[in-house]
Formats: structure tokens, sequence, C-alpha cells
């Protein structure tokens, strides 16, 4: 599956993500900077990475929700194209609109960077297919804006539709509804602030991130 | 002309910043402080005739997101100097 890493200035997980993505797909994704207005063709899936975009200028990820890449990605997502952004990636895409809500400064305005338990809520998506409802994995997380918010109808919306992903197994941040990751309504695009791209091999403390690339590829290829 | 795009958070969105400053105030000694809540002052100078519309626009598409965020314009020949 050919696969593609988006990279801001400011990135700084894109190759953790593609590290990832090749060790999973057997193929080095095309790292694509944030200034192309095209992407190559015939790819199975986008990453947005984590980092701060921009400098996390004006919001987390406004600015690199409007580059002229990331134009080219909504368009691909609202074709069906597999999109997954982890933490920063998560705040561009609700910056674009393709999720909704938005991630707000953590309630302990401390930045939390440790591994935390994450419960599966949905693993009926495409990205969530190699785990089990209810199981609990652990994946560390790095942010200091990564606290969910959204209204209450749209917060039961994604209740009632099955599209929470992931939820926080305990409070880390203040999140609604301890909300880690969530899909859009096509169930193409997920957002999420825990890397898992950081658990992929067992030198890495865990592999329990590796199963969400797996899932994807056999869901996609 | 020159503009000032003041954003805010929506009633009912947590501001822990504002909680922060809140408390900080209190330990300062200043009692009676209510809610503080943290937004942003935004100056644009734009070309004159700039429309309402293209303002607006620029506001909505960027400068504030409205999942969180209230903003107001304010034009500066209208705030007095």
């Amino acid at each position: 599956m050919k696969t593609a890493v988006i990279v801001f200035p400011g990135s700084n997980c894109d190759r953790d993500l593609a590290m990832a993505l090749e060790s999973v797909t057997g193929t080095k994704p095309y790292m694509v900077w944030h200034g192309e207005s095209e992407l190559p063709d015939g790819l199975g899936l986008i990453a947005l990475p984590g980092g701060f975009s921009y400098g996390d200028y004006l919001r987390c990820g406004a600015i690199a929700a409007r580059s002229p890449v990331v134009r080219a990605v909504v368009a691909a997502a609202e074709r069906g194209m597999p999109v997954i952004g982890v933490c920063n990636g998560f705040q561009v895409l609700t910056e674009t609109g393709l999720l909704p809500g938005a991630l707000m400064r953590n309630e302990g305005l401390n930045f939390v960077c440790r591994d935390v338990d994450l419960t599966v809520d949905n693993s009926q998506t495409i990205f969530t297919s190699r785990y089990a409802a209810g199981e609990t994995l652990s994946i560390p997380v790095a942010h200091h804006d990564g606290n969910y918010f959204a209204d209450q109808d749209t917060l039961d919306r994604l209740e009632g539709e099955g599209r929470v992903a992931f939820r926080y197994a305990g409070d880390v941040n203040g999140s609604a509804r301890q909300i880690a990751g969530i899909v859009n309504a096509g169930g193409n695009v997920l957002g999420m602030m825990p890397h898992p791209e950081r658990k992929i091999e067992a030198a890495h403390g865990g592999i329990d991130g590796r199963r969400l690339f797996e899932g994807l590829l056999e869901a996609v290829a | 002309m020159k503009l000032r795009i003041v954003v805010t958070l929506k009633n009912g969105v947590l501001d822990p910043q504002g909680k922060a400053i809140e408390h900080a105030l209190g330990s300062l000694g200043f009692s009676g402080v209510g809610e503080v809540r943290v937004g942003k002052l935004i100056e644009l100078d734009v070309a004159d005739g700039t429309s309402d519309a293209d303002i607006d626009a620029m506001c909505q598409k960027l400068l504030a997101n409205t999942v969180i965020e209230n903003y107001r314009v304010e034009h500066q020949e209208d705030l007095g100097k």
C-alpha cells in the first residue's frame, strides 16, 4: 500500500510515522511538503503527523489546515481516502472541519507526556479492526492541547453513531467524555491525540500501536 | 483601514488559562475577582474599502474557530484612537 506523510514546518513526529508505516506496509511513504498542491497518485492512506505545525501560531493546527496540501487532503478525504491524524494531525483535522469539535489547552495546563491507558470504544472501524471492543491499550500521549471539546449535541451524536474510536481509561487532559480519538461520519478519517506510531516494536516498550496500522493495511489493501 | 478583531471563548467553553489567572490574582491578594476569560486581540491593516463581508470571511475562515470562539470587529476610527 502506498502511503503519504504530510510534513509541515514544525512537524516532529513525521519520521516516526513514516517508520511505523514502512514497518507495517513494507513500502517507504511519500513525504509530502506542506506547500505541494497535489498528492502522489495511488495512495491508500494519508497521515498527518504530530508536532507543532507553524509553531502552533493562532491556534494549534489552524495555519496547517489552510495550507495548499491540506486542501488536497480534504478533497481526497471527501472522496473516501483513509486519513489518520495523530496529535497535531488531529488538531489539523478539526481545524479543517473534517472532524467536529476542537482540541483545547489541557485542563491541568500541564504538557502531558506519558503512556496512558486507552479503551477501544468501537472496533468496527478501518482503524480499529485488529482490536477488540473494550480492550485496553497502552499508548503514549505528548501534548499540551488535547482537551477535546464539542457541544453536547455533537458529543451525543458521536457516541450514538459509534464514532468514538478511543477513550482515555482515566482523566488525562479534561477531554469531554474522555474522548481520545474520533472518526468522521464516513468512517475514513480518524483523529487521535495518543501516538500509536510510538508503540510499534518491542523496543518501544510495547506494540499496542502496531495493530492500528496492520488493520488499516488489511482494510485498505 | 485599521481593524481590531477581538476573539473570545464562547460561553460554556472551559478556559483553564483564565482559571489559573483568576487563582493567581487571588493569591496576590486581589479579592472579588469573578470569572477570568482569556481571548485574543488581532490587529489588521486592510485596504480602504475592504467590505464587511470580506472582513467577516477572514474571521470565519481563519482568525476565529467558531466551534469554540466568538469574534467581534472594531474599526479603529470608532475606537477614539
